[in-house]
């Protein structure tokens, strides 16, 4: 019954609906829009979001293409090859080309972008060249973190590349020392402890603590298999052949990104259809210190991008994110490889807003591999077409973050009107019609209230704005409740003295008669 | 035979028909008795059996369309009146079908139409309780859930367990034998299933063999 962790009562129906929707992914034939100009002369994507009966729904953009950055728009002699990650601190944009072993530091100067560094090599250090760098990442001080994965380490570097520090493989009994040590995604918290990914390792993150001790692994996936799976390795295999499988691992993440508050969120790319049935897969998570997901999944669907897909495409299957990246109040925007889609999620797990696909032109991608935030504009990385693609929210867009901004700092009236300006762009917002609704109950106008809670079909916010409306109406009304009830008592106990009086006058009659 | 007494022959057929109806009562209340004279003692009539099957097939489709959304949200645009019904009144008679066959196989002692008859009697607590319970929902808030959660489920355990009843009186059997032969219909139920799609599967290609055999004698003659 409780099918995605949440509970809503019996309803049957509704759960049956949603074991149909994802587990036969009903071909919706999604009509490939590719990106066309709208009316301002801007790039426009078909943006879309679920409604209730998880069908598709259009909506008006929520992001626009601002601009698309090339290797040629940079000056850059040798275009990028295969850049695999982007970072962004303040206006300066990071962008790993990999191919080429070096990081390009670019500066937003209003519209403009200028290249202001190549860095290829670090000062102090041997090797001093970087060689297929994949991640970076720059902490407050301008200190800046490279995944130098070619020379198997995480350099530190102070803002003139002179050598800082480096984390290298770890010597632990955990670690396989048989193996490379290739890091090739990295965070850091404000304490400047070290997380990162690192092929082939799918223990979890790689902790290290701030003067580049190893400190661990944490959020390691649980390893999962069924009793078809046990039973057959127990008993039908022979031990060479156990030895030669490599099942029951867990998988390792995708990407990681940190948010304001150091949690580290992670995607997981590596799981099957099946897997999304009772959110198996987890394909985003949110990690705490000791590595449990504490992501809130609070949506009619958890977090797991697109739901239905087209059936014999070339782009079948689920959505598989490649990165994420976290905005102000928490709302964090996830990546799809798959179909070079964009999904942005509040922080309750609903899905804001959704658009991108794979293509060539304007907002869309081929390789998928990288995204951040400058602000709320989106930076994301194409790893094959070697573009990075800008986009800057709609006025649509701003309304929606401005309306999430007002109603996480209490300004629930601020915040309705704001909603009532996004239901003005898209009429089928729910999100829209419930915080109309809570204001609507701040201000004690119950019956409204469940009225925009219904077309929300927001069963648990009805049901309170009912209860506040019952309770008045048996207030207003409990004179003529109470004269019903006593009208209705006499009215019984009448026609049982009556009753009984017909009885007695009959049984008199008969009386009479038989004598 | 005079005018009067066919008036009074109908007069006797309806009220006949409305003793049996009432007898639904005394039936779902006291099972064990109530079952047996139904069928002994001829005190439910097929007319009121067809009654309460069509009941029941209403009280689901207003169950589907007038509860509040707060406890039921069915996706109403997508949803056939008419395939819900055929979901359901199929699958009765399907499960009529077996019982009876199989148990006059058994030793069974109950006609077609008593099984139908004892079936549908039995459906009586589905729609008593379903009905008003849409009704409430209209006035129960979400965190009264389990209420009406309760009330669902008797609904649904009552009936259930009044058909057992039923088997067991219908055919005279012991419980251990109506209960095996609850799982005996059901299975048997699955077999006519498979049977009616061979048949048919078996079917179209047989009228597929001979418009193909059109087919290529159209051909041959251009």
């Amino acid at each position: 019954m409780d099918f995605f962790n949440h509970d809503r009562g019996d309803l049957t129906v509704r759960t049956f609906a949603k074991v149909m929707a994802i587990c036969l992914a009903i071909a919706m034939l999604l009509p490939t829009f590719a990106a066309y100009a709208a009316e301002d002369g801007n790039f426009t994507n078909y943006t879309y979001n679920y409604d209730y009966w998880q069908d598709e729904i259009e909506m008006p953009d929520a992001y626009r293409v601002e601009q698309v950055i090339y290797s040629d728009t940079l000056g850059l002699e040798v275009p990028m090859n295969k850049p695999q990650s982007l970072y962004i601190r303040d206006s300066f944009v990071y962008v790993a080309d990999t191919g080429n072993n070096r990081v390009l530091e670019l500066e937003r100067r209003g519209s403009e972008f200028a290249l202001t560094r190549i860095i290829d090599k670090i000062n102090g250090v041997e090797p001093a060249n970087l060689a297929s760098p994949s991640d970076m990442f720059v902490d407050e001080a301008g200190n800046i973190y490279i995944c130098d994965t070619g020379n198997h380490r995480i350099i530190k570097a102070d803002k003139d590349l002179n050598f800082l520090l480096s984390f290298v493989k770890p010597e632990d009994s955990t670690f396989d020392q048989s193996m490379d040590f290739l890091p090739s995604r990295l965070v850091v918290d404000v304490s400047g402890r070290v997380y990162s990914l690192a092929t082939n390792i799918n223990k979890g993150l790689i902790k290290y603590e701030a003067d580049g001790v190893f400190a661990g692994f944490i959020g390691a996936n649980p390893v999962t298999y069924t009793m078809f799976e046990y039973i057959w390795k127990t008993f039908f295999t022979s031990k060479a052949q156990r030895a030669q499988q490599i099942a029951f691992v867990p998988t390792e993440y995708s990407n990681i990104a940190i948010d304001d508050e150091g949690f580290i969120y992670a995607t997981n790319a590596v799981f099957s259809e099946y897997d999304l049935l009772w959110d198996n897969a987890k394909p985003i998570r949110r990690l705490n210190s000791i590595g449990n997901d504490i992501l809130i999944k609070n949506g009619w669907l958890p977090p797991i991008g697109d739901i239905y897909w087209e059936e014999q495409s070339v782009e079948y299957g689920p959505s598989k994110f490649r990165d994420i990246t976290i905005l102000e109040n928490d709302i964090y925007v996830a990546f799809d490889r798959t179909r070079g889609r964009l999904f942005g999620y509040d922080s309750q797990g609903i899905l804001l807003w959704a658009f991108g696909n794979k293509g060539n032109t304007e907002g869309t991608f081929t390789g998928a591999i990288s995204i951040e935030h400058m602000g709320n504009d989106l930076y994301c990385l194409d790893e094959l077409g070697c573009t990075i693609t800008v986009f800057k929210p709609t006025d649509y867009g701003n309304l929606i973050y401005k309306a999430t901004d007002q109603y996480l700092k209490g300004d629930y009236d601020g915040s309705a009107d704001t909603w009532r300006q996004v239901l003005k762009l898209n009429a089928n917002y729910n999100l829209a019609f419930i915080g109309i609704g809570r204001a609507l109950m701040r201000q004690e106008n119950f019956e409204e209230a469940m009225m925009y809670f219904k077309m929300a079909y927001d069963q648990e916010n009805y049901g309170r704005a009912y209860r506040y409306y019952r309770k008045e109406m048996i207030e207003e009304n409990i004179g003529w409740i109470v004269a019903v009830a006593v009208v209705l008592i006499c009215v019984i106990l009448i026609t049982k003295v009556v009753r009984k009086m017909k009885w007695e006058v009959l049984a008199y009659e008969r009386k009479k008669q038989g004598r | 035979m005079s005018a009067k007494s066919k008036a009074v022959k109908g007069e006797t057929r309806f009220q006949r028909y409305i003793d049996s109806v009432k007898y639904a009562k005394h039936v779902i209340f006291h099972p064990f008795d109530g079952f047996w004279d139904l069928v002994h003692e001829k005190r439910g009539s097929l007319a009121a059996a067809h009654t309460f099957l069509v009941l029941f097939l209403v009280t689901y489709v207003l169950r589907l369309m007038y509860t509040n959304f707060q406890f039921m949200t069915a996706p109403l645009q997508y949803i056939n009146i008419y395939e819900q019904c055929a979901s359901l009144l199929f699958p009765f008679l399907i499960i009529c079908i077996s019982n009876w066959a199989l148990s006059t196989l058994f030793d069974g002692k109950g006609h077609f139409k008593d099984i139908y008859m004892a079936l549908c009697y039995a459906l009586v607590p589905y729609f008593l309780i379903q009905l008003p319970l849409v009704a409430i929902s209209h006035f129960i808030s979400f965190d009264e859930v389990a209420y009406y959660n309760v009330l669902a489920s008797i609904s649904v355990i009552w009936p259930v367990f009044l058909v057992f009843v039923a088997l067991m009186q219908v055919h005279d059997y012991t419980p251990g034998k109506a209960f095996i032969f609850l799982f005996v219909t059901i299975f048997g139920a699955l077999v006519i299933l498979f049977l009616i799609l061979v048949f048919f599967s078996l079917l179209s290609d047989a009228a597929a063999y001979f418009v193909s055999l059109y087919r290529e004698i159209v051909f041959r003659l251009h």
